[in-house]
This record gives C-alpha cells, structure tokens and sequence, in this order.
C-alpha cells in the first residue's frame, strides 16, 4: 500500500467521522436537553432506546440500518424518490458512525446539563427571559464543554466503528474503507505492515480525541 | 404591597404550610436554618409549585392550585437574589446586570450603578469578585429588570460592614422612594428590623409567630 493510501482512508474517516458528529450533533443535544430536563410519557424508553447502540451488538445496528435505508425500510422509497443512493457509499459510512456515536454524546452532554445549569436558568426565568433565550444564553453556553467533550467521544467512536459500517457501507477500496475495515482488510489478506500503520494512525486520532475530550470534562466540572 | 399567601408545599419529609395575609412595605423571614424561608421564596419566585394553595401579589394570582392558575417565572416580574448570589458565570459584570434589563426600571443605569458602587467592576469577570461584590451585583441585576418585587435571600450575608450599611440604606430607598416592596430573608434581626415592617417567624416548615418586626424581633 502506498502512503497516498494509508493518507486516503484516515482523511475519508477523519472527514466521514467529522460528517458524522456534525449530523447528530444538533439532534443529540436536543435529546440530551429533554432528557435531562424534560418530564414527558415515555422518557424511560426513549432514554433506553438512545443507549441501545452502545449495548447491541455493532453489526446487529448495522443490519437493522441496512433494513432501514433499503428499499423495504421505512426510509428506502423516500431517498429512492429523491434519487439518493446511501446503502455501500459514504452515506453510509456517515450514517453508520452517526448511529454509533450518538449515545455517547447525548450521555456526556444530558450529564453536563444535569449537573451545571438548572439554577442559572431558575434565576435568567425570574429576570424575565423567555425559555428560547434562556436556553441560548444560559444553558447551551453553561453546557458547551460537556457538550464539546460529548461529540469529540462521538467523534473518536465514530473513527473506530466497524461492525455497523461494514454491514451497511462493506469495505470497498478508494470508495468506503475506513482505518477499522481497512485494518481488517489488511489483517485478512497477511498486509501485516499495512494494518500496523493503519493502526498507529487510528490510535494517534483516538488519543488526541479522548484527551480533549477528557480535559472538557475536567474543565466543566 | 398587598400580600396574601395559603400555601403547603411537600418536600419528602419536610412540609412547608404558611398562611399569611398583610399589607407591607417589606415582609421579613426569620427562622432557623431549614424551616423553609428559602422554600418559601422559591415558591413566590414560581421556582417551585406549592402541592395546594394560593398566592396573592396586590390582586394579582401568581397561583392557585384549586383554580388552575400558574403565572409563569418569567412573567412574574418577581426578582430574585439567592443567597449564593448565583451570576452568570460565562458573562462579565456588565453583561449580568444587563441581562434582564427593562427600559422601565424604576432606576436608571446611573443610580444603580452609584448605589451599589458598582463602576470599577463592570469590565471584570465574574470569577474576579469578592463574596460581597458578588452579592452588590446580584442585587444591581435585579434591580435592572423593574421588578414588581424584590426576594433578598441573606443578601448581605457575605457582604463586609462597610458596604453592608451602604446597601442595607439603598435597599431602603428602593423600598420606600422607588417603591419596590421586597421579601427578605436573613438571620441578623437588625437587618430585617431596618428593612421589614412585619415579619414571619418560621420552624420546621410552619409559621410560629407574625407581627410588626419591632415585636416579633424584640
């Protein structure tokens, strides 16, 4: 493999994994916010259902993605209408690291919520603030770094995720191998030297993500 | 102020019932750590909804379990100063007093900032100020947002005795010239004696004795 190679699949899954995060970021912290917030029917389930990826196995979320965004799923005649194609491109790679990542971002930033902003926001309510600036002005900057530290873990999930993404996007070279199907790959085929470099790059990302993402945590507390 | 208030409020094991109705300039809250002054004015505040009652603001239901009613904190126009003086910590002096401010304030910008002494800390940080400047600030925020009335949880518990006589006298003149009545919450009998005209006394979550604050704090 060359290095034009090894460069091409950590960039598709460094930007797959940014493309991911960004997609579940305003949706994720939505959730959070009502979860930790929120007193509604059914609170229970949903907060079981957002963590059911992180317990299900990945090719099973895989599978029900396949099922979900085939043409017998739910989503399947709409992106057909609309002419998307997402089943084996980098839709969905996005899709799959999108699913994965998005209980630990709702997790990290439901307990920055939890723990730092109710009574500011008790206190900008008595000054007259409506609940919208409330939320804009108290909340979300209150909760900016959990949240941070929320979609980088999301991020670094999403740089790992195989098991999903190999079942919904497979491992088709130059098109949707990441650095986890690409490790495998190169596992598989005795390209020794190839999956190490793979993996030192997976592991330097992963790292780098982590730290940051655990010194928010630090700072928020 | 006319002030008329029937209220239980269940907090696990603790209960919270206080009856009360009079007619004040400024209401004072006495009463032992934990008998639920705090309680009280979070309820007034609308930060917590009592299990059955009323309040009553100068004609105005703030709620009324039996009928339905529940005026939203943000409408209420009631101020409130915690005791931990709880600023905005993201934004700077200047932008916390500004935060709920009204163009009808009773005050202008000048006369609060004068009060309370506030121009050298207005570019600070919040993280830079002293217990007792926090306190000062806490108190120009709500004075900023024209409030229909004013709840002073200890507000000068942290505050030193220079600048507590300076506030304790424009906390007065808020009261009487710009007419703001207020509810104040603190251990020290001379504070709530210059500032309340009457006063509740409270324990364990009920009200032991009510009346001019030169009896009840004798």
């Amino acid at each position: 493999m060359t290095p034009e190679s090894v460069w091409q699949i950590a960039l598709f899954t460094a930007a797959s994994a940014v493309g991911a995060t960004a997609l579940v970021l305003v949706p994720g912290v939505a959730v959070a916010w009502a979860l930790a917030r929120g007193r509604f029917r059914g609170k229970a389930v949903v907060d079981t259902l957002v963590t059911l990826p992180m317990v299900v196995p990945p090719v099973a979320t895989g599978l029900l993605l396949l099922w979900a965004v085939g043409p017998e799923g739910p989503a399947g005649p709409s992106l057909a209408t609309l002419g998307i194609d997402v089943l084996f491109t980098w839709k969905a790679v996005v899709l799959a690291m999108a699913v994965m990542g998005f209980p630990l971002l709702v997790r990290t930033a439901r307990a920055g919520f939890e723990q730092q902003t109710l009574r500011y926001e008790q206190i900008a309510e008595t000054l007259g603030a409506s609940r919208w600036r409330v939320f804009t002005t108290i909340t979300l900057p209150l909760a900016a770094r959990p949240i941070g530290a929320g979609a980088l873990l999301a991020f670094a999930r999403a740089l790992g995720e195989f098991g999903a993404t190999i079942v919904v996007a497979g491992s088709i070279p130059g098109r949707t191998r990441t650095l986890a199907s690409g490790i495998y790959a190169f596992t598989e085929t005795g390209q020794d030297r190839d999956a190490v470099l793979l993996l030192g790059v997976s592991v330097a990302l992963a790292f780098g993500a982590v730290l940051v993402s655990n010194q928010l945590s630090e700072r928020a507390r | 102020m006319k002030f008329s208030c029937d209220i239980t409020l269940c907090l696990g094991t603790f209960q919270l019932e206080v009856a009360d109705c009079c007619d004040v300039r400024a209401l004072g809250l006495v009463g032992a750590s934990g008998s639920g002054k705090t309680s009280l004015l979070e309820l007034i505040a609308g930060l917590r909804a009592p299990d059955r009652g009323s309040i009553v603001i100068d004609g105005r239901v703030l709620v009324d379990r039996d009928a339905g009613v529940s005026v939203t904190t943000a409408h209420r126009r009631i101020a409130y100063v915690p005791q931990d003086a709880l600023l905005f910590p993201h934004l700077t002096v200047r932008q916390n007093v500004d935060y709920g401010r009204q163009d009808r304030s009773v005050l202008s910008e000048a006369e609060i900032v004068s009060l309370l002494e506030l121009d050298p800390l207005l570019p600070r940080g919040v993280g830079e100020l002293s217990g007792g400047e926090r306190q000062r600030v806490a108190l120009a925020r709500a004075l900023f947002s024209a409030p229909c009335l004013l709840l002073l949880d200890e507000p000068l518990a942290a505050v030193d005795l220079p600048h507590r006589r300076r506030i304790l006298e424009a906390l007065i003149d808020v009261r009487d010239r710009l007419g703001v009545p207020m509810i104040y919450v603190a251990h020290a009998a001379d504070e709530v004696r210059a500032i309340a005209d009457r006063v509740l006394s409270l324990d364990r979550g009920r009200v032991v004795a009510a009346g001019p604050a030169s009896t009840i704090l004798m």
